[in-house]
């Protein structure tokens, strides 16, 4: 799908580097993967190997907000992402005066209180709290972003492997060509849990699960990284393969974005000098991705390239990308 | 796919008499639960032929089977064709979530035993529920699953219907599917959402909303694409609005604002006036809070038309289908517009006076021309569709 004049206005990222996009940029362009920590898994002798969110550096004024009080780890990651890709704007949103909507992109979702909430249930459910009980609803972090910022606009929660983050993308766009609002800003977030942990181990036990979340406010406008194009998802069905779907994945990236720079979702640098986020920050799905995209934005943003590609080859979904361009002259 | 029946005809004909499908749980283990019933269905034995190999089938949880059964007798029909180009919209809240629960539990009982596991893993996941749908009916094409809590399958239609409206699709499959679950359950009873007596929408002795299960699968299309193939056309669907309502994570604005906002933008898209539209089928859960506010945004959408409009909602008789209600509150809508029916609310005896509309307590025939459905959820999610009757 080709896209026209719409640019990343505003990129936001809370990752194990750090709350801010300054952080994940110094992080990846060392290169060293981040420091593991072991995250306890009941009835394990040793923890799982995990990469977290550090706590921020300095405190932060909105979590004290009535809707952000008992709210969830990816509920804070999404809205620190948001709150940075928005910047000044963030008043306006507040005012009513630009017209912001939401694409929040999830795998796994609130799994920290989910947990929580399923295990109060097995001991006894005449007792499980209900204050846990709505955060564990896969839109519960977009809904307390748009209480933050004030904003009745449409606001969608999708849910599906790392490729969503673009899907995400693909939505806004298709919004903004509307001129169903002013901005709109897709978020990816994931948060830790040993749940999470423990299931990702089953498939990949090379990689660290981390958390975290990353943002891009997308608005039309020819100033700024332009989304250049989103390519088909190729799905994983029965009859094909993981394998032969990143392949059409990236022959697709290949005739439109021939030469870019490469932001894939492979865990090690790869040839040809792409920038393999992953190695060095974990694996945290659609957080993940959404830092791709953020690194690829800012590269494109910086002058470092004038044409970056994203190839995320999703878990168990789809193979899927993504090109940002520098601005038309 | 509701406990009133499988299929299109004992729904449309238990949806017309306004019948009760609440019974006893058995799906999980609720003698500890305040409330012990729901709207469960009495899935049979063995899903529909499909595709899917006997292996696939075996991963089926109980809520991919709902979908995969509504959308074999959707396809069918449709009287669709395989392709490589077909978007797939669903709306969701919890998808296979009983997967997830075992899961948990092995984890935590046996932390060495990996044994199921991994599917367990994969396929809690909503994402590969929808690919096994593409797989059972043979086709591809982009996928996106709407997670908007209660408004879920509402927003997947109408996602879908933009994707066609804008030029962006000839075609597309989307619904909403959600199976019922012991943590979902035990969640609303937790909240004391549920009712413990009998869930009566709009009763002024309202007291909670009933949990059912279930999945509604359209098949969308142009309406050129559709009269040049010469498909059975259901019904026309016109209008979509959504919109977020921040008051409460979970409590609606008691005025319903966004419900206004979402109705009136239904109304623009379709290019309707309130007044066209003879029947809401309303979101109607039956807690005091979401029928106060829904009653507040209908009588202030419809104005002074309001006392002419008809209302009703059908979780009197299927319970609250979450990620599925909107998808199949849509098809009670179009059997509705078809059959020249409204379906009633016969659980409800002493209407609230908030209601300034007529709401439909008992069985009652009507030709109607445009049909409203609201669906809205947790986290403030809103959204509306209007369908036209098809001439």
């Amino acid at each position: 799908m080709a896209v026209k004049s719409l640019a990343i206005a505003g990129m936001g990222a809370v990752s194990p580097a750090g709350w801010s996009v300054t952080d994940l940029e110094r992080a990846v362009a060392a290169g060293s993967p981040l420091p593991n920590s072991l995250m306890d898994r009941p009835g394990w002798k040793t923890g799982l190997k995990v990469r977290r969110v550090p706590a921020p550096n300095t405190p932060v004024s909105w979590m004290k907000h009535a809707r952000l009080r008992r709210s969830s780890p990816i509920t804070r990651f999404a809205t620190a992402a948001a709150l940075e890709a928005l910047g000044d704007r963030a008043e306006k949103v507040a005012n009513g005066t630009l017209h912001v909507g939401i694409v929040y992109c999830v795998m796994a979702g609130c799994v920290n209180y989910s947990g929580r909430f399923y295990r109060e249930v097995l001991v006894d459910p005449s007792t499980a709290s209900p204050l846990v009980f709505p955060e564990t609803v896969f839109n519960a972090p977009a809904s307390h972003l748009a209480a933050l910022l004030s904003t009745p606009v449409a606001n969608y929660t999708l849910v599906g492997d790392d490729t969503a983050f673009l899907h995400g993308l693909a939505i806004a766009a298709g919004w903004l060509r509307e001129s169903r609002m002013d901005a709109c800003l897709v978020v990816g977030a994931e948060e830790l849990d040993w749940l999470t942990g423990d299931a990702s181990r089953l498939f990949d036990r090379r990689t660290a699960t981390a958390e975290g979340a990353g943002a891009v406010l997308l608005e039309s406008s020819e100033a700024g990284p332009q989304l250049a194009a989103i390519t088909s998802p190729h799905p994983y069905l029965a009859a094909g393969n993981r394998s032969d779907a990143a392949r059409a994945m990236q022959a697709e990236l290949d005739s439109v974005a021939p030469g870019a720079d490469r932001f894939d979702s492979g865990h090690a640098h790869g040839p040809g000098g792409g920038t393999a986020v992953r190695a060095v920050t974990g694996n945290a799905f659609n957080a993940a991705t959404a830092w791709q995209v953020v690194l690829a934005g800012r590269a494109v943003q910086s002058g470092a390239a004038a044409c970056a590609r994203i190839g995320i080859t999703g878990c168990n979904q789809a193979a899927m990308g993504a090109v940002l361009k520098t601005q038309s002259r | 796919m509701t406990a009133l029946g499988i299929g299109w005809g004992p729904n449309a004909e238990g949806f017309r008499a306004g019948r009760n499908a609440f019974r006893p749980i058995t799906a999980f283990d609720a003698s500890r639960q305040r409330v012990k019933s729901a709207a469960e269905i009495n899935l049979p034995a063995k899903p529909p032929a499909t595709k899917l190999s006997p292996r696939q089938e075996a991963r089926l949880d109980r809520a991919a089977r709902q979908l995969i059964m509504a959308a074999a007798e959707c396809w069918q029909g449709a009287g669709w064709e395989s392709s490589a180009t077909l978007p797939l919209v669903l709306g969701t809240t919890s998808g296979g979530m009983t997967l997830g629960e075992d899961y948990l539990k092995q984890a935590e009982a046996r932390p060495h035993d990996r044994r199921r596991q991994p599917t367990r893993v994969s396929h809690y996941q909503c994402q590969r529920q929808a690919l096994l749908l593409m797989d059972a009916l043979g086709f591809t094409g982009p996928l996106t699953v709407i997670a908007n809590a209660c408004a879920s399958g509402a927003n997947a239609i109408g996602h879908a219907f933009e994707l066609i409206r804008t030029g962006q699709s000839e075609r597309a499959l989307a619904g909403g599917f959600d199976g019922l679950s012991e943590l979902v359950f035990a969640g609303f009873d937790s909240l004391q959402a549920l009712s413990p007596t009998i869930c009566r929408p709009f009763d002024s002795r309202r007291d909670g909303l009933g949990l059912g299960e279930g999945a509604a699968v359209l098949a969308l299309e142009s309406l050129y694409s559709a009269s040049r193939r010469g498909a059975h056309i259901l019904g026309e669907l016109v209008g979509y609005g959504a919109a977020t309502d921040v008051h409460h994570l979970t409590q609606p604005h008691p005025e319903g604002r966004a419900a206004v906002q979402s109705m009136q933008q239904a109304c623009r898209v379709a290019r309707v006036e309130p007044r066209q539209v003879g029947y809401v089928n309303a979101h109607g859960t039956g807690t005091p809070l979401n029928d106060a506010a829904e009653a507040a945004a209908i009588n202030c959408w419809a104005g002074t038309d309001a006392t002419k409009l008809s209302v009703s909602s059908t979780k009197g008789s299927i319970g609250h289908l979450l990620g599925a209600a909107g998808a199949v509150e849509a098809a009670v809508c179009l059997m509705a517009l078809q059959g020249n029916w409204l379906p009633p609310s016969p659980a409800t005896e002493q209407i609230d006076p908030c209601c300034q509309f007529d709401y439909v307590t008992s069985p009652r025939d009507a030709r109607l021309d445009y049909a409203l459905t609201n669906s809205f959820g947790f986290g403030g999610a809103n959204a509306s569709l209007i369908f036209r009757r098809w001439r």
